[in-house]
């Protein structure tokens, strides 16, 4: 297992030094030293040259945080380099620019010989022809012999729309094969574990898989057997191919031989959208891709980051997604209080008797798993009501790679607002005794289930006011005198801190369901109607101006803005 | 672009002119049928629409159906190309999901859970026939559907699998399984031509 000591490991800068080479026959300056799938520095490869001059060379079996295999030869250039005259001086054409001796095949010098990029260093004054004729038919080689026993199932595969073999056929391939024979079948829908489905008919033999999970994941489970035009992917004998990163092999199969039982045949790819957001699952906040058609989420895919996840992101994270399109989600505003179920009568109605209660006699409840923007306006109103306010902490255990042991995406943010103290969760044993006595009056609870945490029904029942505003529907929200229906992370913007306190946003892929509002645009309301403001004259509510605001006034988030997060997100100083 | 607008002379402006010329025609094509005793449907030989239903030419682009292989299987595999391509947005289908039903053929494991045609907003284009690549869907010769309702008017799976009928082709995914079969048994012999 050749597990770096931190994962995912963070990419070197390339070294300073550079290298004058020719691709297609511009000149460019490429550092003569780049990180390597563990991020350490080595000789650049003639890949990664033409990457840098912006020319694309197809390739399957490579991938830049997984280690070199150079198997599928699809990144075949033609490439050349100084000439060398008997003195072992560069031979210089008349023009005074050194002579280029193009390789060609040692026992036919009339026929061009490429080479791999992916893993063929550059060297000084080399020239790489990722366009010449001869690179062309190398492709359209290289394809033809991937294609040969391929099934073309594109019909029924999951993968057609976003495969590689189909992209490249189209772009480098040739439209007909001169292979008569019957093709190779091999095993169809192998069961290869319990989120993995494999076809390896389908298979091209990269073993992008074999080393992700051998080299990244360190469960070296995944190999090839048989033999020749035989060979087969499969998880070792009497083994099943199960750990907790099983779903990015099949973000990295090229083709459609990996599929992911979860995604199988629910939708095809060209109908989603993409979403640029974070996962909610734990704090390491992976960044990830939502994929959304006409307000269903069908699946998350990870997004590369490299300051937080590289291009992976955990099983049960990426499957954690069907409670958002749940039925029972809460959907209406539901109110005990005069002025009805409607959103102004009952933030009215809230705004009334929080403006009647004694100061100290409330006590705030939010979840770990609001946004910053949420935490910081309920901070905001507890801070004028002089409330207790806390958090629920969420502790499991870190694996040691992508899973973080605080499975709340937001503590930092609940930190740095002050909703949470140092240890989350301790002031919750106050609100309790609080209500218990009779001091707390009225209780404002965000996304949590109180009656888990040792505030029982029987507490709740003592309450003048409870306030709630919640997802999906649990033991407190049936108690609530004010039920305030919030959005997932899916359906609203934001920003959540991660633990290692990058502040990262995102955005909206799907509508609420029903009269769901985002929390911060009611809160901002509850706010300003709280202040005595008119329902009819509060400002309209703009995401990028609360966050900037909020920017403004938390320590530590100084300098960020909204407009420069971007999709990577930023570090905050916490 | 401005158009000038011509002015009307006193004539165009009192209608009437227009008006006799118009009963002049209604009263030319009424002197014929009454008294002499010509109407259109005695000078064609079949008599009119919709007593005598029109004939329909090869080639005609009438309502796409779904059709079935030899053996009476679906031919779909809903591969929502056609739902993708499809102009009007026409085409909706249900994929069957890793739980769906199995498909009523070997080897091609998919086959739409369900499958509609809005008819009243299909545009008969023929471009869902086009970019089949299973030879499922087709535009056949029915040029009237009524329906009493628009929810009667969204076709579904059933309806467009027993309105199509059976179209017999190649049936590849068949072919496919014949030649994997073949190379199971051994000594290899009689294996399946080359295609």
């Amino acid at each position: 297992m050749a597990n770096p000591p931190s994962f995912p490991p963070v990419p070197a800068a390339p070294s300073a030094e550079t290298l004058s080479i020719k691709v297609d026959g511009r000149s460019i300056a490429v550092p003569k030293m780049m990180p390597d799938w563990q991020g350490r520095l080595q000789p650049t490869t003639m890949l990664q040259a033409c990457q840098a001059a912006g020319v694309e060379v197809p390739h399957y079996c490579y991938h830049s945080k997984l280690p070199v295999a150079g198997n599928c030869r699809m990144c075949l250039v033609e490439f050349g380099t100084p000439m060398m005259g008997p003195d072992r001086k560069p031979v210089v054409e008349a023009d005074g620019t050194p002579k280029i001796a193009r390789s060609v095949l040692p026992y036919e010098p009339g026929t061009p010989r490429g080479a791999i990029a992916c893993a063929t260093p550059i060297s000084p004054g080399m020239e790489i022809y990722p366009s010449s004729p001869a690179t062309k038919q190398m492709r359209e080689a290289v394809l033809e012999s991937l294609l040969i026993n391929h099934p073309l199932d594109c019909p029924i595969c999951d993968q057609a729309g976003e495969c590689k073999l189909q992209e490249y056929s189209v772009e480098h391939g040739q439209s007909s094969s001169q292979f008569v024979e019957p093709k190779v079948h091999k095993p169809k829908a192998v069961d290869l574990g319990p989120r993995i489905m494999l076809d390896d008919e389908r298979c091209i033999l990269c073993t992008r898989c074999i080393r992700f999970t051998k080299d990244l994941v360190g469960d070296d489970k995944l190999g090839i057997v048989n033999r020749g035009s035989y060979n087969t992917i499969a998880a070792f004998p009497g083994t099943r191919f199960d750990n907790n990163y099983t779903l990015n092999t099949v973000d990295l199969c090229p083709v459609g031989a990996l599929t992911s039982k979860d995604f199988r045949f629910q939708m095809r790819v060209w109908f989603l959208k993409e979403t640029s957001s974070v996962c909610t699952s734990c704090a390491t906040g992976c960044n990830i891709t939502l994929w959304s058609r006409e307000g269903r989420i069908h699946r998350y895919t990870p997004r590369d980051n490299d300051a937080v996840n590289a291009s992976w992101m955990c099983d049960q994270g990426r499957l954690n997604y069907r409670w958002i399109g749940r039925e029972d989600r809460l959907r209406e505003v539901v109110s005990q209080r005069p002025g009805g179920r409607t959103w102004n009568g009952a933030l009215k109605a809230v705004a009334t008797s929080l403006a009647a209660a004694k100061p100290g006699s409330v006590a705030l409840v939010a979840s770990a798993r609001q946004t910053t923007e949420e935490l910081f306006l309920l901070s905001q109103l507890a801070a004028r009501l002089n409330a207790v306010t806390d958090s629920v902490p969420r502790q499991g255990e870190a694996d040691g790679l992508l899973v973080n042991a605080d499975r709340n995406p937001n503590m930092t943010g609940a930190r740095i607002t002050g909703i949470a103290g140092e240890t989350p969760g301790a002031r919750l044993k106050e609100i309790a005794s609080g209500i218990a006595n009779g001091t707390i009056r009225t209780l404002i609870v965000f996304g949590e289930d109180v009656t888990r945490v040792g505030i029982g029904a029987e507490l709740l029942g003592k309450l003048e006011t409870l306030v709630v505003s919640d997802i999906l529907p649990n033991a407190t929200t049936k108690m609530a005198h004010v039920l305030l229906p919030g959005c997932a992370h899916a359906e609203k913007r934001g920003t959540f801190i991660n633990a290692k306190g990058r502040v990262q946003r995102f955005l909206k892929a799907v509508e609420p369901p029903g009269n769901a509002r985002p929390e911060a645009e009611f809160l901002e309301e509850l706010l300003a109607l709280h202040a005595g403001a008119e329902a009819g004259h509060i400002r309209a509510f703009s995401m990028e101006s609360l966050f900037n605001r909020m920017a403004r006034e938390l320590p530590g988030l100084s300098g960020i803005e909204w407009a420069k997060l971007g999709d990577g997100g930023a570090p905050a100083a916490v | 672009m401005i158009v000038e607008r011509k002015e009307l002379s006193l004539a165009e402006r009192l209608y009437l002119p227009a008006v006799v010329n118009g009963f002049s025609v209604t009263w030319r094509h009424f002197k014929r049928t009454v008294f002499e005793g010509r109407n259109a449907a005695k000078e064609t030989s079949d008599g009119y629409y919709p007593e005598v239903p029109w004939k329909v030419e090869r080639g005609y682009r009438g309502a796409p159906y779904l059709v079935r292989d030899q053996e009476g299987s679906t031919k779909c595999v809903s591969c929502q190309l056609c739902e993708f391509v499809c102009p009007p947005k026409a085409i909706r289908i249900t994929p069957p999901g890793p739980d769906g039903p199995p498909a009523d053929r070997d080897n091609a494991e998919k086959m739409p859970k369900e499958f509609e045609i809005n008819m009243l907003r299909c545009i008969f284009c023929g471009l869902c026939q086009e970019v089949c690549p299973e030879e499922a869907i087709f535009l056949q010769k029915d040029y009237s559907l009524t329906g009493l309702s628009r929810a009667e008017m969204i076709y579904n799976k059933e309806k467009l699998l027993s309105l199509g009928g059976t179209h017999a082709g190649t049936q590849k995914w068949r072919h496919k399984l014949d030649e994997a079969r073949a190379q199971e048994a051994f000594p290899i012999e009689n294996r399946p031509a080359a295609h």
